[in-house]
């Protein structure tokens, strides 16, 4: 292993900048002559727009321009899309409302875009939306994402009657039908998969910049992935055309899902930046973020399960409610969909799948991915269920899922719903876990908690995911707009120091480190010397950003793809210098070698020789600079045990998590450090949603939890230091041998903790956020 | 946040001076609500009277059987004191765990009960210990003192100086925290001397008040046990997303034998 190399935990080099104050983020860039944009937002959830008074507002002190959804029209700015299609259940897509940047004629959320301020300095923006008077004529609500599609609703859209989107089957209804009438036993459980603001540190943010010299339009903003941004504002929005639209995403302080997504100020900032020719910012404020930024979760359903007499899983039917809020968000339909049904084999061997998802709309924010996106909600449904069939056919959580899980000799294992998991020991990784748990004498543990008045659970989720998305050609089968390949460039300069452009954006996720480590160890160059460029259109090649825990199991390979292009030209370079035959040299440990000689040549004078090539190969290309895109040919699938050790209060119904295990397989680790702590935020995360996080408007549509104050995201406190171990195997479809390690937490967690409260208590289900007076009152029915 | 004029004063004296000659003028002490407030645009005083500069405002002292706080005193000092340690451990202990350490450092004693947020901590000790709020015109009972949710008996131009809070036997504070702000879903604060024990409550109602039921059923019985057949009236509770009325006032008597198990 190279020094700083793979498996190291290396300390991550970004931090220093982020320690001393010297990161860069959104906020912090200010250009000579900037203005700020002000979002004038809708009060109600439902309500047509009568009239739009700017006369006021525009004579206010500072104000430099007022934009409506008239305006955005009348230059052919379009409205904001969803990249991906699904098909209902009448052969048709999806329904497509027009979502326009800023409103046309009704909104259909609290915080819907009515038009944009924009003025001198901030509080004279804000002074001036005051001014703006808009006549609402106000319409009922929809919030409820169980009844949203029922009969009698107020519909929201015309295109979508019953305020549905979509209803889309997956699997053979009859079958499983067959099934379950046959049966020997049939669990089932109704469920609520809460929903969430995902709530990253740093805020959404944008600032945008006309050239009128070269027509040019730069717009950093806070992006997980800023090629995508370009590629949609160009294509589908026509703010500019592809090489006329520079988009930076600087440092981003957290982006969980909510920073991919296309959003209205983006593309309403951009475009005005040209219209008032002047610098235009704009930064959300935490309302803001609460209010407009792209929930998660939602879903309401109902699970069963079919039985033979040992509790052998035969069938699986799950019907789902998603709510996917006012419009469609930019990814918005997948979630649901295909990132949520194609999970519902999880770890078992259950043969038969049937699921019915109806996609709503409701006048609430759109719903989009975050952290985990579609996972968590299979998850918990799953996992929560399994306790209840283990719990029905009087066996122990664990026995239940022994008896199911898919044996290692099953791998590569094709599941009923379209994913073939490449490689998994899920017996290995439960072993590993209720040791680690201390599992078997929990009994005793559980006595004593009672001696002293409390009631300690615990719970076990054995989940997989598919992530590292994703092979390209599936992504079009499945309707999606998009390649989902990943780029890298590896460049050597003159003097041997090495700059890698990654399509790929750190957004905490510690790039700049783990991308380093796996060039020093592929090249031999030292870590220092290796430097990690990301997140600018104008610097690095096409990308398709960071998401769905992609960045090491695709633009990892890319970039090590790129190494060895490196290495194949560099020994013919050495192999001139060194007078050998090419096929007589060797690379290791950052220097080439002829066999059996001491001739060596270090890779940095061969690239001192490619950029000086007085004495070359013939026919050769000077340079040592390149570049490699890969498809990664399958999803790479973590999976594990995680097991939530729990005292409840049954007093106030306060839940205690003693003891937190998790046993994850993430194939190989590059950085065990960084892996480590994106477990720890992931299940952090899942925490947040089990015990914490409940995001809730009231029945006329307003957010009532849009501040901390109601609020509640996961604290130092409210968590155990977490038991964290490893169970890996290697994936056979990823050339690294790695699998995505940022969601697993979140995706893990949430059913381990509801699954220790239900084993606490007693009881057959609780909802999350499993609140204390939701737990009280739990425990005050047995 | 709205224009207004910012007005730094060394004495009490000037401090009411600028209040009369302002239009709508507030005063501010650790800022920790009223700045939060006026960033919302909920509120926007033409004149903030900034009390910081006031340096008599600012200490605590105390005798034989009082323990008196300058109005101006951060909980983080409170918290810290270890005369207040020592002479009234629970208050020291309710100071310590007010908010975050940001908001212990700024925010004071006189600031949070002029305010008389319905879930903070301090209202509960002053009605509970049988303080006294001294102001620059006045002194007032405790008991007096909280009129109403966001209300106190202070007059516009008044200015708390000082609260006393008398030394009590035994006295312990128990909270039961909201998630999200940590503010008091319900607080109980219950004070024993000699024979007479007072509570008080906050969080669970709109304003803190005195837990007259539980005082009678702990009077001559100050044990856990005489908590349990209290009816705490579940109509008067405040219900939130957070807490319903039902369990608020569940919750008045777990924290109330809790904090009577927390004095023995």
């Amino acid at each position: 292993m190279a020094e700083n190399g793979v498996g190291a935990s290396v300390r991550r080099k970004e931090d220093n900048r982020f320690l001393i104050g010297k990161g860069n983020y959104t906020d912090d860039i200010t250009i000579a002559g900037q203005t700020h944009a002000v979002f004038l937002r809708s009060p109600h959830a439902h309500a047509t727009i009568n009239s739009i008074d700017t006369i006021a507002a525009s004579a206010a002190p500072g104000v430099v321009a007022i934009f409506t959804g008239d305006d955005l029209a009348a230059d052919g700015i379009g409205p904001l899309i969803c990249g991906v299609t699904v098909t209902s259940d009448d052969g048709q897509p999806h329904r497509a409302p027009v979502h326009p940047a800023l409103a046309q004629g009704k909104v259909n959320y609290v915080g819907d875009h009515v038009a944009v301020v924009i003025a001198e300095s901030l509080s004279q923006a804000k002074d001036a939306a005051e001014l703006v008077e808009v006549d609402y004529g106000v319409l009922p609500a929809v919030t409820n994402t169980a009844t949203a599609a029922d009969e009698g609703q107020t519909q929201i859209h015309e295109v979508a009657p019953g305020n549905l989107c979509f209803n889309w089957p997956f699997g053979d209804k009859a079958a499983v039908e067959e099934v379950f009438t046959a049966a020997h036993k049939v669990s089932s459980l109704e469920l609520i998969n809460n929903r969430m603001v995902t709530n990253p540190m740093e805020p959404r943010a944008a600032i945008a910049d006309y050239n009128a010299g070269t027509e040019e339009i730069t717009l950093h903003l806070t992006t997980q992935n800023p090629h995508v941004h370009r590629l949609v504002l160009s294509a589908f929005n026509q703010l500019a055309p592809e090489h006329k639209l520079r988009v930076v995403g600087p440092d981003v302080g957290g982006g969980f899902g909510a920073k991919i997504f296309i959003y209205a100020e983006e593309l309403v900032v951009g475009w005005a930046c040209r219209k008032v020719n002047r610098p235009v910012k704009w930064t959300a404020d935490r309302t803001e973020a609460f209010l407009s930024d792209a929930h998660g979760r939602d879903h309401v359903s109902t699970a069963e399960m079919a039985m033979d007499e040992n509790g052998k899983f035969l069938a699986l039917r799950v019907m789902t409610r998603a709510n996917l809020g006012a419009y469609l968000s930019t990814f918005g339909t997948m979630v649901p969909s295909y990132l949520y049904a194609f999970l519902l084999a999880g770890q078992y061997s259950t043969p038969l799948i049937y699921s019915e998802v109806k996609a709503v709309f409701t006048n609430t924010a759109p719903v989009d991915a975050s952290r985990g996106a579609g996972r968590p909600e299979a998850t918990f449904l799953l996992e929560r269920l399994v306790d209840v069939c283990a719990a029905d056919m009087g066996l122990d959580p664990v026995e239940i899922r022994r008896r199911n899980f898919i044996p290692v000799e099953a791998f590569p294992y094709q599941t009923p719903v379209v994913q073939c998991y490449d490689s998994g020991d899920y017996h290995a990784a439960l072993d590993k876990a209720l040791v680690l748990a201390n599992y078997g004498s929990f009994a005793a543990r559980a006595e004593e908690a009672k001696s002293r008045g409390k009631r300690r659970g615990i719970g076990l989720s054995s989940y997989v995911e598919a992530c590292g998305i994703a092979p390209s050609a599936a992504v079009g089968q499945l309707g999606g707009g998009v390649g989902l390949w990943e780029s890298a460039q590896v460049r050597f300069n003159p003097t041997g120091n090495v700059q890698v452009f990654t399509g790929t954006h750190s957004h905490g996720q510690g790039h700049e480190t783990t991308f380093a480590q796996l060039v020093t160890e592929q090249l031999g160059v030292p870590f220092g010397n290796i430097e990690v460029i990301h997140g600018d259109t104008a610097k690095t090649q096409f990308g398709m950003g960071t998401y769905g825990s992609r960045s090491l199991a695709v633009g990892g390979v890319a970039i090590s793809k790129a190494c060895e292009k490196l290495i194949a030209k560099g020994k013919k370079i050495a192999a001139h210098a060194l007078e050998a035959a090419e096929g007589d040299i060797e690379f290791a440990d950052g220097n080439f070698t002829v066999a059996g000689t001491d001739k060596a040549m270090s890779i940095e004078a061969v690239a001192f020789n490619a950029y000086v090539p007085h004495s070359y190969p013939e026919g050769l290309e000077p340079g040592f600079d390149e570049n490699a895109f890969f498809d990664p040919l399958n999803f790479s699938f973590p999976a594990g045990t995680h097991i939530c050790e729990v005292e409840v209060d049954p007093d106030t119904g306060e839940v205690e998590i003693i003891k937190y295990s998790a046993v994850d397989d993430f194939g190989k680790l590059i950085n065990p450090m960084i892996v480590a702590g994106q477990v720890h935020g992931g299940i952090a995360h899942g925490v947040g949603q089990a015990l914490l996080e409940g995001c809730r408007y009231d029945s006329e549509g307003q957010l009532i939890t849009a501040s901390y104050m109601d609020y509640a995201m996961p604290r130092a406190d409210n968590l155990p230091s977490f038991d964290i171990d490893y169970a890996p195997t290697d994936p056979p479809d990823n050339p690294l041998g790695v699998k995505g390690c940022g969601e697993a937490g979140a995706i893990g967690a949430p059913p381990a903790v509801i699954n220790a409260i239900v084993n606490a208590l007693g009881v057959k289900h609780i909802d999350m956020p499993a609140t204390p007076e939701t737990v009280w009152r739990a425990a005050q029915s047995v | 946040m709205y224009e207004f004029s910012y007005k730094k004063v060394s004495s009490v004296e000037d401090a009411v001076a600028a209040m009369q000659s302002a239009d709508d003028g507030k005063f501010v002490a650790g800022g920790q609500t009223m700045l939060p407030t006026m960033k919302h645009r909920l509120a926007s005083p033409s004149d903030l009277i900034d009390l910081g500069g006031i340096g008599a405002l600012n200490g605590i002292s105390i005798d034989d059987d009082t323990v008196t706080i300058g109005a101006m005193t951060t909980h983080a000092s409170v918290a810290a004191s270890s005369e207040v340690q020592v002479a009234i451990p629970a208050l020291a202990k309710l100071a310590g765990n007010i908010g975050d350490p940001a908001v212990r450092n700024r925010g004071t004693i006189g600031g949070s009960i002029a305010n008389n947020d319905p879930a903070a901590d301090y209202p509960a000790a002053v009605i509970a210990l049988g303080a006294t709020v001294k102001t620059n015109k006045r002194e007032i009972p405790g008991d007096e003192f909280f009129t109403g949710m966001f209300e106190t008996a202070l007059a516009e131009d008044e200015v708390i100086t000082a609260v006393s809070f008398p030394m009590v036997d035994k006295a312990a504070y128990m909270k039961f925290e909201n998630p999200a702000s940590r503010y008091a879903i319900v607080g109980v604060f219950v004070a024993k001397s000699g024979d007479s024990v007072r509570v008080g409550i906050t969080g669970a109602t709109p304003c803190a008040h005195r837990g007259m039921r539980l005082e009678a059923a702990l009077n001559g019985n100050f044990s856990a046990a005489a908590v349990e057949g209290v009816k705490i009236p579940v109509e008067k509770m405040n219900s939130d997303i957070h807490a319903s009325a039902e369990y608020r006032a569940h919750l008045v008597k777990v924290m109330t034998r809790r904090a009577v198990e927390a004095c023995s």
